[in-house]
């Protein structure tokens, strides 16, 4: 597949998916004295499409998982899973934030790993943390939160189930 | 014919290598290892929770204490996934600025990690040699930034210290002592027979895997991935500069992926700084480096923006990536995300580390420069008889293995 820009990415999904994208935008951004530019793409994509999209992706490159972040929106989820491509050319590196709103009453993702087997940490982490069910995860074990951490407590949230009754005094 | 049995062979959380907490379970058969397994967050300690309750200009004190080695990565990668937000423009001078002090950490961390490589295989003469030659960036350090370690110099959009004209003759200086040292540091650690021994086709990382396990900064470069932010994007005053992703075959004309091919581009790398420097001092636009001096008009404008944004920055052990959402009403950040690259390079240890011998676990672990924590004692379960091996005891392995291979 020929180089695309990032409009042109955003078509190559807008093409496929529709009205399942929800929506679509590319922050432009420059540095240094010759301003030369970089993209971040941002898509909101709905969570019945997330994974042939992310297939859908790796159809352009193999893409880079840097990591899934995280936000309680009260009712929703939001899961932020930024990926980079055209990464090795000189300043051609394309970041793509695909971002997927899951209810909090039936928080449950697909896992990626059988596609890039490099988002594992990171899935194992968003589960724990914000208590997401990542389905047909291959290792459900946590990671960073040690064995006796309360269960049903995900420090990522912010409602009951975070963990401010575990913080006494944060000013100290 | 008897059945082979496997033992268990936990290492860690204190770890072989280096300074921070990591645990592994190695599944060992005779000398050789046939199955990795690795459990982390023994210093995890909430950092992103405790900056969504402090105001931006307070985070970047905190994000400067995420690491201690790497510690201008991450205030970066702050600043620009706020400026990203808040749509901040950093005057040319503070790019400048921000480039040449990451250049300069860049530099430190590369050679005190071939110091530590060294220890790990029993050349502790290496070991001085090199951190002797890291004294001079640190003092560089103290000298352009007040501090050797934390530098306390970025602010959201731009630097809080000028670099001025009479500090060029000591930059250069301390820029022209390494071009001098590096042929030695060279030498040293590319033509030794020991080193060369312990190092080749050890700890091999294949470009596939590489790719697939998203692996980051020289773990990567050496496997053959060009992915280094310098050159992918244009941050800082990376886009205007003359930069190429370092690979081994720059060098050998061939990669391997192993330790040795990691050596490589470290070594390399810090010459590549240098020029970097150099080429930053040359260009070094004139004007403010600060687009909002007055900390209090920058909060209260960070207070009323709303969004979220990503930055990114070529740390030395690879790419740092922090998410920012404001949500315009908190001068707290509603959400702060940060990953840092030993994150990524965890899942590479394992194909690494599969079928190499238990003395190779310290260098081919230490290969990949994790940030992390360190070790003091192992224990091995034979038998059901614990055993247990301390620090001095592993090393006392590693060095042996020289040892016998140097016969």
């Amino acid at each position: 597949m020929k180089e695309l820009t990032p409009e042109e990415i955003i078509k190559y999904f807008n093409d496929k998916f529709k009205e399942k994208i929800k929506d679509a935008r590319i922050e432009k951004k420059s540095a240094g004295s010759k301003k030369k530019e970089f993209f971040n793409i941002w898509l909101k994509i709905d969570k019945s499409i997330f994974k042939e999209a992310v297939k859908h992706l790796c159809d352009i490159q193999f893409p880079h998982l840097a990591v899934i972040s995280g936000n309680d929106l009260g009712e929703n989820i939001e899961l932020v899973y930024h990926f980079s491509i055209y990464y090795g050319g000189r300043l051609k590196e394309i970041s793509v934030n695909v971002s997927v709103k899951i209810p909090k009453s039936d928080p449950k993702i697909e896992s990626i790993c059988d596609i890039i087997p490099g988002a594992l940490i990171t899935e194992r982490e968003i589960q724990e943390m914000l208590g997401v069910k990542v389905e047909n995860i291959p290792d459900n074990r946590r990671i960073f939160l040690p064995k006796n951490f309360p269960k049903g407590v995900y420090p990522w949230r912010k409602d009951e189930k975070g963990p401010q009754k575990l913080v006494r005094d944060i000013y100290e | 014919m008897s059945e082979k049995t496997t033992y268990t062979l936990p290492i860690g959380p204190i770890h072989p290598a280096l300074k921070e907490p990591v645990a592994f379970e190695f599944e060992i058969e005779g000398e050789r290892i046939i199955g990795v397994d690795l459990k982390v967050g023994h210093v995890h300690r909430g950092i992103e929770w405790i900056g969504m309750h402090r105001n931006p200009i307070q985070i970047l004190y905190i994000a400067e204490r995420i690491c201690g080695i790497c510690n201008v990565c991450h205030p970066i990668a702050f600043c620009r996934a706020v400026e990203n937000v808040a749509d901040i423009e950093v005057p040319e001078r503070a790019d400048y600025i921000r480039t040449i002090v990451a250049e300069l950490e860049r530099i430190h961390s590369h050679i005190l990690w071939a110091g530590v490589a060294a220890h790990e295989i029993g050349f502790d003469t290496v070991l001085h040699l090199s951190w002797a030659i890291r004294e001079k960036v640190l003092d560089l350090i103290e000298y352009l930034t007040g501090n050797r370690i934390t530098k306390a110099i970025f602010t959201v959009g731009g630097v809080r210290r000028d670099i001025t004209k009479d500090q060029y003759p000591k930059i250069e200086e301390a820029l022209n002592y390494y071009k001098e040292n590096f042929d030695a540091l060279k030498s040293v650690f590319l033509d030794d027979k020991s080193i060369q021994m312990r190092t080749k086709k050890c700890g091999i990382l294949t470009k596939e895997d590489a790719l697939k396990l998203c692996a980051v900064g020289p773990t990567t470069r050496a496997s053959g991935v060009k992915k280094d932010v310098r050159v992918d994007q244009a941050y800082c005053a990376y886009g205007d500069l003359d930069i190429k992703p370092i690979t081994p075959d720059i060098l050998t004309g061939e990669i391997n992926g192993d330790v040795y091919d990691r050596i490589i581009v470290r070594l390399l790398e810090v010459a590549q700084s240098v020029d970097l420097i150099e080429q930053c001092l040359d260009r070094l636009p004139s004007g403010d480096i600060m687009a909002e001096p007055k900390i209090p008009k920058l909060l209260a404008m960070l207070k009323r923006t709303e969004g979220d944004g990503i930055g990114r920055a070529e740390a030395p052990r690879g790419e740092v990536i922090h998410y920012v959402k404001l949500d315009g009403k908190n001068e707290a950040p509603y959400t702060w995300k940060v990953r840092a690259p030993t994150y990524n390079n965890l899942l590479s240890w394992i194909p690494m580390l599969m079928g190499e011998e238990v003395a190779d676990i310290p260098i081919v672990a230490a290969s990949t420069d994790p940030c992390m924590s360190c070790t003091n004692r192992v224990t091995i379960i034979h038998n059901n008889k614990k055993e247990i091996l301390d620090k001095e005891e592993l090393h006392r392995l590693s060095i042996e293995k020289t040892r016998r291979l140097a016969i």
